[in-house]
């Protein structure tokens, strides 16, 4: 399943999983990332899933690079069966005042802003990865006809709940944060919660979403 | 008296709470963070009789102005620092770094600058009560996680020392914090995405420090790092000390408050060992790069390590 290991730095492992991004081989990645996770090999520090990529980083006191490769070469690999992923429904406001890109998309697309949202709405998304900030997750895959390039010169602030559309995927803000995808609603909901200790993540890799829209009204009044 | 606390009269420029950082949450984007120069955060907490791993105050250029309320504290500033102590009669002493003093109720500290380097360290014996966010105070004021609800220190604040009515040690190291010639890297996963002549301009000239530099990421500039495939690769999984190389081919290093995901092809990852003296450098400072294996970038991390325990050796 990984095509190819090799060292990033002199504390990682870098594993990959080839050039391809699909469902298919990001639900390996996920698991693959479980298997290390519950194999109790010494010094790992990180484990890091993405599309087709695994990293790993590991405390140098601890192990090294020809150490640790053997160790995941060898690792029996167990399929973790997905918990019937429930589908994770999010609200989202498409308000002028949320949906800052919409009209350049219109421009980019040749579609008008209304058909984009309703393109965009009538689909269900699968969670590839979480990161680059806290929490915040990556969706595949838009309609072909929504694929935009991201802005040319990135925001200096997205504000945080932000909707990014980007190519083939989209993802939420889950705080303020540079950025340059294409924004097209808000959402009011609580996306990372750092109280929550054990499980600060509403949405995680492997799981299926459903966006929907509301009002300016129903947003301003969100109570979660 | 109920609690021994510094009065925080002045902040300084980015003060945080900072210990041995957060494992094993990258998965779901958080980063180490952690103090940036890890041998000068231990050392601090080792002089004052405290373990490793124990909160301690990270300060960067200007550092805080404090006022002790207390019986008495032992503290100890490490790194390379200008800084005094305003005793209540008036009478300033100036201060040496890793070198203990004691504190009474009413004496300040006065961390005046860090001194051609960037950041600097201050523990208590009994560290700091800082509160611990999956196993770390460590602040990472981007993602607003650890102590002080993930904020810097403002004016005003109180910095709770945990444990009252530690003995005072006299403790001193001779201590130099060693420059080196060049920052040593080892080939990044994206190093064939350069040109030769790219790769010859990476490892020859010199690069200058942006003052677009933080605990995320330094930024460098220089010679342009012309890329012949692709300016952007698939997203995945950064760690710290990825050097990347953007499209307008100034690279940028991640540091340990680093996004945990990007885009931009890596050029090449800076060894373990050279971390803590990178991340001391100023903007405006040069820097130059040298390609080492990863074979001898392991025995240099061996014999920094052997250096910090040599340094440590004079404490027992």
């Amino acid at each position: 399943m990984i095509k190819n290991i090799s060292n990033l730095g002199d504390a990682a492992l870098y594993c990959d999983f080839g050039k391809k991004i699909n469902k298919e081989i990001n639900s390996k990645v996920i698991n693959y990332f479980k298997n290390i996770k519950n194999s109790q090999i010494p010094g790992i520090t990180n484990i890091v899933p993405s599309y087709n990529k695994i990293i790993i980083t590991f405390d140098l006191n601890i192990t090294h690079f020809k150490k640790i490769i053997k160790e995941i070469q060898n690792l029996e690999i167990k399929s973790f069966e997905n918990k019937k992923n429930k589908i994770i429904k999010i609200p989202i406001c498409c308000d002028e005042e949320f949906a800052l890109d919409i009209s350049r998309l219109e421009k980019i697309l040749k579609i008008s802003g209304i058909e984009i949202l309703d393109m965009y709405f009538n689909k269900e998304y699968f969670c590839y990865m979480t990161g680059f900030i806290a929490g915040m997750p990556f969706f595949g895959d838009l309609d072909q006809k929504l694929r935009a390039k991201r802005l040319e010169t990135p925001r200096v602030r997205v504000p945080k709940g932000s909707i990014g559309l980007t190519e083939q995927f989209c993802n939420i803000y889950t705080y303020e944060s540079p950025g340059g995808w294409n924004i097209i609603g808000n959402t009011p909901i609580k996306i990372f919660d750092k109280s929550n200790i054990s499980n600060p993540t509403l949405i995680n890799p492997g799981d299926t979403v459903k966006f929907y829209k509301i009002t300016k009204e129903e947003y301003i009044n969100w109570n979660e | 008296m109920n609690k021994y606390y510094f009065e925080v009269l002045r902040a300084g420029i980015n003060t945080t709470y900072q210990d041995l950082g957060r494992k094993n949450l990258y998965h779901i984007g958080i980063p180490f963070s952690g103090a940036m120069d890890n041998r000068n955060y231990i050392i601090a907490n080792l002089l004052v009789g405290n373990k490793e791993n124990t909160p301690a105050i990270e300060f960067a250029y200007q550092g805080p102005l404090l006022n002790f309320k207390g019986k008495a504290a032992c503290f100890v500033i490490t790194g390379e620092v200008n800084f005094n102590i305003l005793r209540k009669e008036n009478r300033t002493e100036q201060g040496k770094c890793y070198q203990t003093y004691s504190l009474l109720d009413g004496d300040q500290v006065n961390i005046l600058s860090t001194n051609k380097s960037v950041y600097g360290y201050l523990a208590v014996s009994g560290g700091f009560d800082a509160e611990l966010y999956w196993n770390s105070c460590s602040v990472n004021t981007k993602a607003k996680i650890g102590a002080n609800d993930g904020e810097k220190i403002k004016e005003n604040d109180q910095i709770i020392i945990s444990k009252k009515d530690q003995k005072y040690n006299y403790k001193k190291l001779d201590h130099i914090n060693s420059k080196i010639e060049h920052i040593r890297v080892i080939k990044g996963t994206n190093y064939n995405y350069f040109s030769q002549e790219a790769k010859n301009v990476f490892f020859s000239k010199e690069f200058t420090i942006s003052k677009f530099t933080d605990r995320m990421g330094m930024r460098l500039k220089g010679s342009k790092i012309e890329n012949i495939i692709n300016t952007n690769i698939t997203s995945e999984g950064l760690i710290k000390g990825v050097i990347q190389i953007p499209p307008d081919g100034n690279p940028i290093i991640m540091l340990s408050d680093h996004g945990t995901i990007g885009g931009y092809p890596k050029i090449g990852v800076i060894i373990s060992a050279d971390y803590d003296r990178l991340v001391q450098l100023t903007p405006g400072s040069k820097i130059k790069f040298k390609l080492v294996e990863l074979s001898e970038a392991e025995t240099l991390f061996k014999l920094y390590n052997m250096e910090t325990q040599k340094i440590l050796n004079q404490l027992k």
